[in-house]
């Protein structure tokens, strides 16, 4: 077996989808289907900072297309007034691919949930995740199942009590980003629902990286997991301060409740004795400061440092969990290079003309060994 | 010497060896040097699921049985007349399926003590008396190959590897082949490799010039070339003629296609054919599973592709759940089902029409598919054009059934012109279809908008509205839909009245098929032998038989087996017994009986091989003698009081 290397980088993710002849506003985004999601649902805050910010990304609408699986997430596309396929069960990223891989003037995005994405559907997204296929796809995460009324979730915690788990939950939960991470992916970043302005830039950021990225967004569910996300939102200089972790490329890895300096106090570093990436105390005892905390390098060849950073995300009731772009890599998608031979197979005929389809299929009915009768 | 020539008018031979003996080629280049010379012909590869089961077990034997003729045949043959053994277990394995008198060529090199044992003889079958029915013919192949090859430096091992080149020089002596097309395969196949390929093409003339000189052999058979249709022809494959139709029908309809698959015996050879051909823009996508494989196929034809998946009927089982999501959003895309022995992993080389309810029922909720089944490998071609008109007209998931048989098996096949190929139109919806009057403060303004689901009169088809066309967004799923609009809709009358609709639309395929074609030369039939699928060889040649004898049968075939027709409750109802033979328990038999109230006879077959033509010309005998004529003595069986009144 030989590998054939396609150069294919350098390009946008929304490279080759046509742009708007002028600017477009947030009702063109809206369908005029009636939003049925449970009031202080989380879907809707996510909602409207997707319909706030398409306009914002430029595309014609008519070279979008969201793609959803089952679940109360997987609503979403009937709510945009975009092109749009609600599916089956896990299956989104599968059908995504067909559409990404046979369109490359097409934007296109993948709505779905924590039971959808990891549980059902858990082998598609991984090896979409590993193909690179340039779709975004937005992981709604509410660590609980909605729409079947209240059984726990692939991301619920241990000793999880639901309607199917009275004595507690056995399941270690997926953390979807180190899934993601482990997966191959090339972009892997997490939101929250709540905080609007963060939401948009990951979005942005996602729509612009060529290949899948996967946005993980901790989603509140006000009816059969209420507050699960509680302990991250909150003012600046509340608690929610100690339990985000905001991670920006370029810069030390600081948070908690401001000091004098106005600054966090606490931080990511490297344990001096073990190497291990923990959270560490600016000013305390131990002796740490500025200089020595983690210097977030989302664009890291090797995601180890990107998964070590997702582990800090408790894995039960959620205290503690970073914030932000994880990696954003590139590396040539499955489409880019699934198209690339389509054009490379029809140039092998040497011929500076299109390929005359009709002599090339008789080419190919007659060949091999013929024989004619007379 | 001068060799005796004698006239056959047909022979059946059957190459059988080790799975590593290159029984497969040795019985292709034989095809292709049968197919050249002008004889119809009809193949029937048998190989084992283990890639390489223990050398010299009955289970590791792979066969190749290859019938040819001067004049047209339908059939594979049902018992060979020559069987080249090449080792004492491809012997034991097959010498039971041998017509009396047959000639056996046995490669008497493995003839050891061990070998013997390992395919379970206690004896020596050539120094007994077990072949006495047969015309045998021991011959050292493997001695004689390797002193013939002893000259290009191959090791023993590789040298003894071309006794099947040795094998096929001698049969192709004794049938009087082209030896032409060998020679120049060996030579592209081991272009690489020049001592391999000098030693192959030397084993492949010691051969034949073994069978010219030696006393052992002293007829020469001439089966003369048959006559066909004007044409040019080539021999071919039924995954081989399904690859081209779908890379035809892609062309024809100015679709790209789109191929999702996952690996699965025996339909991988689909994927791996299309995959050959991307620059007639075929994109073929080995997916993850058999889930994803439709799903991205799905995808493409929502995008605007001639989205396509091949699969067997355990990866069938796997893609239920798609299928019905493209039947409630109405996307063409066509399943390809290469039916294999089942259930569950069944026999997964062998062939069987066992997924024939599976394509017809084998989802949730009412969900009607068309189905499709080619009859003859080449056909494969035709019936692969078919489906994708069906499914680009109707907007509609379409079955494909195939089978191992068809897969494997191969025949001549008259190729078309692509001129006169039917034009598939996709017809993309490029503009809004309905005028939603204002209300309210808008009132006396109208409103253009687009219905995904408001159909055309005739086909009930709704439009193909493409991602990219301007005006036309819309979002379809798998809930149910508002009649029109497409919005979703829990109304009661409204579900009624798509469940029916998408029925409807499916029942009006059968508008558009040709009158079934019915054979019966004597035009006095009172039996009619009706058949789907692979089995039409068969049936076609067990009639032959049976009218040969003097008695008269009807055939007809069915192409589509959803919708049935038009025409052919009425031709049910027009004999006094319709037998349906089936490699299946009477899955046709069912839908035949539930669908028009005739009692039709089964013969059900599922030893995962062909029918063979003889017994089923038996059966059909049997039942033209016990069908009582009304017009002697106005008697009729109860049961099939309905069919015959």
């Amino acid at each position: 077996m030989s590998t054939v290397e396609l150069p294919l980088l350098g390009r946008p993710g929304t490279a080759g989808v046509p742009t708007a002849d002028g600017p477009q506003n947030r009702k063109e985004y809206t369908s005029d289907q009636e939003v049925r999601w449970c009031p202080g649902c989380g879907d809707y805050a996510v909602l409207a900072a997707v319909q706030g910010f398409l306009p914002d990304l430029g595309l014609r609408r008519e070279n979008i297309v969201f793609v959803s699986g089952i679940g109360c997430s997987s609503r979403f596309p009937y709510y945009l007034d975009t092109y749009g396929m609600h599916s089956i069960h896990g299956r989104a990223p599968a059908i995504a691919t067909g559409i990404a891989t046979a369109r490359e003037e097409l934007s296109v995005w993948v709505v779905t949930g924590d039971g959808d994405a990891l549980s059902i559907g858990g082998n598609h997204l991984i090896h979409s995740l590993r193909r690179n296929v340039n779709m975004t796809i937005l992981l709604f995460n509410n660590r609980i199942y909605g729409l079947t009324k209240g059984q726990y979730s692939p991301t619920s915690e241990i000793g999880k009590v639901t309607k199917s788990t009275p004595m507690g939950s056995l399941d270690q939960p997926f953390n979807p980003v180190s899934l993601a991470l482990g997966a191959e992916a090339t972009f892997v970043a997490r939101t929250v629902d709540s905080d609007r302005k963060h939401l948009t830039e990951v979005l942005a950021a996602a729509a612009a990286h060529r290949g899948t990225s996967l946005v993980e967004i901790y989603q509140n569910c006000p009816i059969f997991n209420d507050g699960a996300f509680d302990a991250l939102k909150g003012a600046k200089d509340s608690e929610a301060a100690n339990a985000i972790i905001p991670l920006r490329h370029g810069e030390p890895i600081r948070f908690g409740v401001p000091g004098e300096d106005g600054l966090g106090t606490k931080g990511v570093a490297r344990d001096r004795e073990t190497g291990e990436i923990r959270v560490v105390d600016l000013g305390s005892a131990e002796g740490w400061s500025e200089a020595d905390l983690v210097v977030h390098d989302a664009h890291a060849a090797d995601p180890t440092t990107a998964f070590a950073l997702s582990r800090l995300t408790d894995a039960g009731y959620l205290h503690q969990a970073p914030i932000g772009i994880f990696r954003q890599v590139e590396r040539p998608t499955y489409d880019d290079q699934a198209r690339a031979q389509l054009v490379t197979a029809a140039a092998a005929n040497g011929s500076e003309q299109p390929l005359d389809k009709s002599s090339a299929l008789a080419g190919l009915l007659h060949g091999g060994d013929t024989w004619t009768v007379v | 010497m001068v060799k005796q020539v004698k006239q056959l008018d047909r022979v059946t031979i059957r190459f059988a060896g080790d799975s590593g003996d290159g029984m497969q080629l040795t019985g292709d280049r034989f095809t292709q040097e049968t197919a050249s010379f002008g004889n119809d012909l009809s193949t029937l590869p048998n190989f084992p699921a283990e890639i390489r089961a223990p050398a010299g077990t009955l289970p590791g034997v792979s066969s190749f049985q290859v019938h040819f003729a001067d004049h047209d045949i339908l059939t594979p043959g049902d018992q060979p007349d020559v069987l080249v053994a090449m080792n004492p277990a491809a012997l034991k394995a097959n010498v039971g399926d041998l017509a009396k008198g047959a000639a056996v060529i046995v490669d008497t090199h493995d003839f050891t003590a061990r070998n013997l044992a390992k395919a379970g003889y206690g004896h020596n079958p050539l120094e007994a008396d077990d072949l006495d029915e047969y015309a045998v013919h021991p011959v050292d192949l493997t001695g004689m190959t390797v002193e013939a090859v002893k000259d290009f430096g191959l090791s023993r091992k590789d040298a003894a590897r071309a006794k099947n080149m040795f094998a096929l020089g001698l049969l192709s002596w004794m049938y009087g082949r082209p030896t032409e097309t060998t020679t120049a395969f060996l030579e592209r196949r081991f272009a690489k490799a020049a001592q391999v390929r000098d030693a192959n093409i030397a084993a492949f003339r010691a051969g034949w010039n073994f069978g010219e000189t030696t006393e052992a052999f002293v007829v020469q058979y001439e089966i003369k070339p048959a006559p066909m249709v004007p044409g040019t022809y080539r021999n071919i494959t039924g995954n081989m003629a399904l690859s081209y139709g779908l890379v035809a029908a892609s062309v024809q309809s100015d679709l790209p296609l789109f191929l999702g698959s996952y690996p699965i015996t025996p339909a991988s050879d689909i994927l791996h054919e299309l995959s050959r051909h991307k620059r007639f823009g075929v994109t073929t996508f080995q997916a993850e599973d058999e889930i994803a494989g439709i799903g991205a196929a799905l995808g493409a034809s929502f995008s605007g592709a001639l989205g396509v998946t091949t699969t067997s009927g355990p990866g069938v089982a796997l893609k239920s759940e798609t299928i019905g999501l493209a039947v409630m959003t109405e996307l063409p895309l066509i399943v390809i089902d290469v039916q294999r022995g089942g259930p569950s992993t069944g026999l997964p080389t062998k062939t069987e029409q066992a997924d024939l309810l599976q394509a017809m029922f084998g989802r949730n909720g009412e969900a009607p598919v068309p189905i499709v089944a080619p009859q003859s490998p080449a056909d494969c071609f035709d019936a692969a054009v078919e489906a994708v008109r069906i499914a680009v007209t109707y907007r509609t998931p379409v079955m494909l059934l195939s089978d191992g048989y068809l897969a494997n098996g191969s025949e001549p096949w008259h190729i078309p012109e692509v001129a006169d190929l039917p034009r598939i139109d996709a017809d993309f919806a490029t503009e809004p279809n309905h005028v939603a009057p204002g209300t309210g403060k808008a009132a006396g303004k109208d409103t253009r908008e687009f219905w995904p689901f408001l159909r055309d009169e005739e086909t009930l088809a709704r439009p193909w509205a493409i991602p990219g066309t301007p005006g036309l967004e819309h979002r379809i799923g798998g809930l149910e839909k508002g009649d029109g609009h497409g919005n979703i809709s829990y109304d009661p009358a409204n579900h009624d009245l798509m469940v029916r609709t998408r029925q409807a639309k499916v029942d009006r395929i059968a508008d558009t098929l040709p009158p079934l074609e019915v054979d019966d030369p004597s035009g006095k039939a009172r039996v009619l032998a009706l058949g789907w699928g692979s089995t039409y060889g068969p049936i076609g040649a067990a009639c032959r038989q049976v009218r040969g004898a003097g008695f008269d049968v009807a055939q007809a075939h069915l192409r589509h087996l959803n919708p049935f027709p038009a025409d052919l409750g009425d031709l049910l109802r027009r004999y006094e017994a319709v037998l349906v033979p089936e490699m299946n328990l009477g899955q046709l038999s069912l839908l035949l009986r539930a669908e028009y109230l005739v009692d039709v006879v089964g013969y059900n077959q599922v030893r995962g091989l062909p029918l063979r033509a003889a017994e089923l010309a038996e059966a059909i005998t049997g039942l033209i003698e016990s069908t009582t004529h009304p017009a002697s003595n106005g008697a009729t069986r109860g049961a099939r009081q309905e069919v015959t009144s």
